[in-house]
């Protein structure tokens, strides 16, 4: 009677799925990459301790960049500070949950960020983020 | 006499595939940045000039000027004293609403300091009157 050898079983990661693994994380982080390059005007978002997410859903987001000059600019256009209400009505009227997302500068003076702020009550688009950078 | 030609096996090589996926993905992985905008909310009063008629113990102002000095009911206290005082009359007077005014010079950095200061004492009524 001849003695059976154990078979042990082979210590090691399995290999063959690894590359179907990579492969589903390269799709899902292609399809969540969006490669637009960064829009709106350049601002050195200010610091604050208490901030929060934005609790709102992303296409319910918009984005009002004031830079440091005071120009102000929504959705890749320039606009004047009386033509800011305007703009945002329509999208407000279609959207009961629009929030404004206020990427503000932190040298801009305090006068345009009101004047901006003034524009938006007038375009009843009361919901506003002051967009902040952890400190 | 046919010898039969060696042919080449058709195939994709397929050892190297797993590392080009990799570098896919690592490239992906640094080029992608998962949007998270994060900042302070805030709600601003409806349009119209509404005055609301408030009792004058219930409002508390909090002065910013250009120079970014904090005039917090008629005292001038540093900005991050203004959680704890805020705290105090928060405590003392659930109704009380803290209207905060600054200078058309202010700047945006100052007044995001004090808005973050009131966000941190919890402060339920805001009131962003603007500019004077």
């Amino acid at each position: 009677m001849a003695i059976k050898k154990k078979s042990k079983p082979k210590a090691g990661i399995p290999t063959s799925s690894m590359s179907d693994i990579i492969f589903m994380l390269l799709i899902f982080f292609m399809a969540a990459t969006s490669l637009k390059t960064v829009e709106g005007l350049k601002v050195k978002l200010p610091r604050a301790r208490s901030i929060a997410k934005l609790d709102t859903p992303k296409q319910s987001v918009l984005f009002v960049f004031i830079d440091r000059t005071g120009n102000i600019s929504i959705q890749d256009k320039l606009l004047n500070v009386e033509d800011v209400s305007e703009v945002i009505y329509p999208l407000r009227r279609n959207d009961n949950m629009l929030t404004i997302s206020l990427r503000s500068d932190q040298e801009t003076q305090m006068g345009m960020v009101s004047d901006v702020q003034n524009e938006l009550r007038d375009a009843s688009a009361l919901k506003v983020n002051y967009s902040a950078k952890p400190k | 006499m046919l010898g039969k030609k060696n042919r080449p096996p058709a195939e994709i090589p397929s050892s190297s595939m797993s590392d080009i996926a990799f570098l896919l993905l690592v490239f992906f992985l640094l080029v992608s940045n998962v949007d998270t905008d994060k900042g302070l909310g805030v709600v601003l009063p409806p349009p119209g000039d509404s005055e609301i008629k408030l009792n004058p113990k219930n409002i508390t102002m909090v002065l910013i000027n250009a120079n970014g000095d904090v005039l917090f009911n008629e005292d001038v206290i540093p900005i991050d004293q203004i959680t704890a005082h805020a705290r105090q009359l928060e405590a003392g007077n659930p109704n009380m609403v803290f209207s905060v005014q600054t200078d058309r010079k202010t700047k945006y950095q100052d007044y995001i300091d004090v808005v973050d200061q009131l966000t941190a004492a919890n402060v339920k009524k805001l009131a962003l009157i603007g500019t004077q």
